[in-house]
């Protein structure tokens, strides 16, 4: 007997202990960006209740990206702090992870920590997420994680990451 | 699941899509520490970390295939040099930035077309591990043909490099776009991409590109061979001693 709930649980009997699960797991962040959690980066796609466990379905979001285990182990953690003990973390291929997976909320806290959140379909300018200038210039398409770019602003001479625009 | 497809043979493409990324991972990931400058450092490493993940979709994939029941890791760290599929071109040693730069733009434009065409397989789980790799090589493509002009159109030493790079490469391209008979029955099959169509699309792009940066092709050359078959050359078991010795040394070490 499966149960699949979606990202937004509802508040029927069965969702009770899904939105649960989806409270505890809000706690969960990015290793990498510890100000965005792995619901609003679109990493955590399902939580299913099944009868001897509950299954945790995430999706990684480059196809090497190192913090994926880290992310395994750290929703196993926060379960287990709620005495949640039989897990099951499963890393699944779809759907594909794009950038459009991220929430509004989640774009809003990359951008106040400091990372321009990826541009939106009527968007062309990078923004410097410090002063708001538009004049900034690639450094390295690549930045601390294959999920970022580096970029210089030409105003206040910061440079600052940019999180790629990935679709 | 894998019933209607010739497994053995599906099995063997596999591998050839998996070692092809691992190689080419493996030899970027030796530019860590070494990279002309930092950032350009931590793009190579970035670029070399997909790569390595496009290689644990393919060999989990292959995997799935076996009979007797067998990990990624195993295929990746436990087979010999002679049992490696990528094509000789990938083991070839890192050389210097402009070799790097223009075998990693050889292999992008290959793979981007390469991912193109497999996004459409009859075998679902190959199709969807081609569309999220396809997302990545465009980008990586976008940056190694961007690097291919500014070096080539830059100094006279960069040029000279870039040149030979190109002598030096340009005959171990044909062997990308080789296929054997199980591969033309993947292909009837609807299972694995025309990779007559890829080889026609890629020197006209490449070319042109090449053309652009004011590069020469060679005239003509020995063309390498062999990889598909499992023939490499020497460079490739000294990559595999270094990469699979821990594994070799304590089996089924984790850390």
């Amino acid at each position: 007997m499966v149960k699949t709930v979606t990202n937004h649980p509802g508040s029927s009997d069965s969702a009770l202990t899904a939105a649960r699960i989806y409270a505890i797991l809000a706690a969960v962040k990015d290793p990498e960006i510890p100000v965005i959690s792995i619901q609003d980066l679109g990493i955590l796609q399902h939580v299913k209740l099944e009868a001897d466990k509950v299954l945790v379905e995430i999706i990684p979001t480059y196809s090497g990206c190192p913090a994926m285990h880290a992310i395994q182990t750290d929703i196993k953690a926060a379960l287990l702090q709620h005495g949640i003990t039989a897990v099951e973390v499963k890393l699944v291929n779809s759907p594909i992870w794009t950038t459009d997976m991220i929430s509004e909320e989640g774009k809003a806290a990359m951008l106040a920590y400091g990372i321009a959140p990826p541009l939106g379909p009527n968007e062309r300018l990078i923004k410097c997420p410090q002063c708001k200038s538009q004049d900034t210039t690639l450094i390295s398409e690549f930045g601390s994680t294959a999920c970022k770019a580096l970029y210089r602003c030409e105003s206040c001479l910061e440079p600052f990451d940019y999180f790629k625009c990935h679709a | 699941m894998t019933g209607q497809f010739n497994n053995p043979a599906l099995h063997s493409y596999l591998l050839r899509l998996a070692d092809t990324s691992l190689t080419m991972g493996q030899r970027l990931a030796e530019w860590c520490g070494h990279g002309p400058y930092l950032e350009e450092d931590v793009a190579l490493t970035n670029v070399s970390l997909d790569l390595i993940g496009h290689a644990n979709i393919f060999y989990q994939l292959a995997a799935e295939l076996h009979e007797h029941p067998i990990t990624a890791d195993d295929l990746a760290f436990l087979r010999d040099a002679h049992e490696y599929r990528n094509p000789i071109i990938t083991e070839l040693p890192k050389g210097d930035f402009a070799y790097t730069t223009l075998k990693q733009y050889f292999i992008d434009v290959f793979n981007v077309h390469l991912y193109q065409a497999l996004s459409t397989s009859s075998y679902e789980p190959l199709a969807l591990a081609a569309k999220k790799a396809l997302m990545e090589v465009k980008y990586h493509r976008k940056r190694s043909e961007a690097w291919v002009e500014r070096l080539s159109l830059s100094t006279e030493e960069a040029k000279t490099r870039s040149q030979k790079a190109l002598f030096d490469l340009w005959f171990y391209t044909p062997e990308l776009f080789e296929t054997d008979a199980a591969m033309d029955e993947l292909f009837v099959q609807g299972v694995i991409a025309d990779y007559t169509e890829i080889k026609t699309i890629w020197h006209q792009q490449v070319e042109a590109h090449l053309q652009h940066c004011q590069l020469t092709l060679p005239e003509s050359g020995w063309v390498a061979t062999g990889g598909l078959q499992g023939e490499h050359s020497e460079h490739l078991g000294y990559m595999l001693a270094e990469m699979q010795f821990l594994q070799r040394a304590y089996p089924g070490c984790e850390w």
